[in-house]
């Protein structure tokens, strides 16, 4: 087990990610909604930097009672994307939204004093 | 526990370049030593609306000329080249996109599309590239058929002038008028012996059925000359089928296999691969599968209504089979026993082309070949370059520098 040093807590505000190159790895550390979410940057499709895209809400399709489409709106849900083709992950646990039979490698994020570290 | 001295990066996304968004492509080149072997890329693209002032003073027509510059100097109202409804970069979720226009070139003289091409083609381990169009795919469903030989013609000159003449490591198979018969003549008398100019091609989209007896001439000057006649896929959501889709998914997993489909079946159906037994025909960019049904298709009605098709001598899964096919957006079924049937239907091992499509939104890499695990390492590299290098006669030299 090691800790990598992710950055200052003041210098990664709420909104703000960074890539750690650990080793041979590297992990992107999201800083979103109060919490540290950290995955593997290498997308399950063809390793592109999954955790490098924009962060987007879950799309949804808006179904009635009667089961009449009525169109679409973001839920509450955050996703990440990898920029590469568009493979999508939650940011609450790394699971591939296409096949949620697969997700990124997750990693614990601590907070020492006023430093963020991620362990492997 | 241990703390480790760490390397860490800001994600800036005004830092864009194309060599750090595909950092690790370039690892997975070098983990893969794809600097031993050549690597062909048979479908690579550029924008070429972006140096639309310079391809517009090579339109010949003093009017057109004019009418078109006017035209692009109004973005937003009615244009007099058509685009297509689409949402390739997924609502900003394919970011490069958006952030090429960041991309810093140096400042060496080289024209952008080429400093730009060669540094994704560096890292993902490719030695020479087959360069296309991107809005010109959709030119072919131009009401005008003079815009169409215009913009072409124009396209084309100055493709061989700017880019083709210039960098060796850039070929291209040149836009073919093809709703002008004679036009798509003269394009392959004109260009066809220009440097890097190593095929012609269609864009599927359009309404021109490919065994209309004017284009036999083409046909005829491309065997003799030894040249490739491509096919290149796109969708159309003005087709009155497709416009029954409602999401753009589906009219472009069913619009890039679709007019390949029709064009394919009118070639072999009307005896084409007979009459021209020299020709080597290539389809681009609809991916494997449609390949593999078609045949099928065919074969079974091909032994009930042979009279609808007596020129040919064999099924027609059997002239397919000695055509050539690229292989980008290639599909990765769970069971990879179905690709290696599709592979096998095919004849992979010497028909098929890997291409890239980049820097389009569903691009794939070498290693989508280089991964397979039926394949051996012959097979992989035919795929990956040997094969196009016979078809398209290129130097077998590795002239790539992965970083």
């Amino acid at each position: 087990m090691a800790e990598w040093f992710v950055a200052k807590a003041a210098e990664l505000p709420d909104g703000d990610r960074r890539i750690v190159v650990a080793g041979k790895d590297e992990i992107g550390v999201f800083h979103h909604g109060g919490a540290y979410y950290a995955y593997s940057n290498y997308c399950v499709h063809t390793g592109g930097p999954a955790c490098e895209g924009i962060l987007i809400n879950k799309v949804v399709d808006l179904i009635a009672a009667d089961r009449t489409y009525q169109g679409q709106t973001f839920s509450d849900e955050v996703h990440f994307v990898c920029p590469w083709h568009g493979y999508e992950y939650e940011l609450a646990t790394g699971r591939c939204v296409g096949d949620r039979r697969l997700k990124l490698k997750k990693y614990q994020v601590v907070r020492r004093g006023d430093d963020v570290y991620v362990v492997t | 526990m241990d703390t480790v001295p760490s390397e860490v990066r800001k994600l800036n996304f005004e830092d864009y370049s194309t060599a750090k968004h595909l950092e690790h492509a370039a690892a997975q080149a070098r983990a893969r030593n794809f600097q031993g072997f050549l690597i062909v890329d048979v479908d690579a693209h550029h924008y070429e609306n972006e140096s639309y002032k310079e391809v517009f003073a090579y339109i010949e027509s003093p009017v057109i000329r004019h009418d078109v510059i006017d035209s692009s100097q109004r973005p937003g109202r009615s244009a007099l080249l058509n685009s297509s409804v689409g949402n390739q970069n997924l609502g900003g979720r394919i970011t490069r996109a958006n952030l090429r226009r960041l991309q810093k070139v140096p400042a060496d003289g080289r024209h952008r599309d080429i400093a730009m091409t060669l540094e994704w083609m560096d890292a993902m381990g490719v030695d020479y590239a087959c360069m296309f169009p991107t809005p010109m795919l959709f030119l072919g469903l131009h009401p005008q058929v003079e815009i169409e030989v215009a913009l072409c013609r124009a396209y084309n000159r100055w493709l061989c002038e700017r880019i083709l003449a210039v960098e060796p490591r850039l070929v291209s198979m040149l836009y073919i008028p093809f709703n002008d018969p004679d036009a798509a003549y003269k394009t392959v008398k004109d260009f066809g012996d220009c440097k890097g100019v190593v095929g012609f091609m269609v864009t599927s989209p359009r309404y021109r059925p490919v065994h209309d007896n004017a284009y036999m001439k083409t046909y005829a000057l491309l065997e003799e000359m030894g040249k490739p006649i491509s096919f290149h896929a796109a969708y159309s959501w003005e087709d009155r089928a497709l416009q029954m889709t409602n999401r753009f998914i589906s009219v472009h997993s069913l619009g890039f296999m679709w007019f390949n489909m029709i064009h394919m079946t009118n070639w072999v159906v009307n005896g084409l691969p007979e009459r021209f037994p020299r020709l080597k025909v290539l389809w681009i960019e609809s991916g494997l599968t449609w390949a593999y049904a078609l045949m099928q298709r065919l074969d079974h009605s091909y032994m009930m209504r042979t009279s609808d098709c007596p020129s040919l001598k064999r099924k027609p899964s059997e002239y397919m089979r000695e055509m050539y096919f690229s292989s980008q957006p290639m599909e990765k079924p769970d069971d990879p026993s179905i690709l290696e049937a599709t592979f096998k239907m095919i004849n992979a091992e010497t028909q098929l082309l890997w291409s890239s499509d980049y820097p389009h939104w569903d691009f794939d890499l070498p290693g989508v070949i280089y991964d397979l695990p039926f394949l051996g390492e012959k097979a992989k590299r035919n795929i990956l370059g040997a094969n196009a290098a016979r078809v398209f006669g290129l130097d077998t030299k590795v002239v790539k520098r992965i970083p």
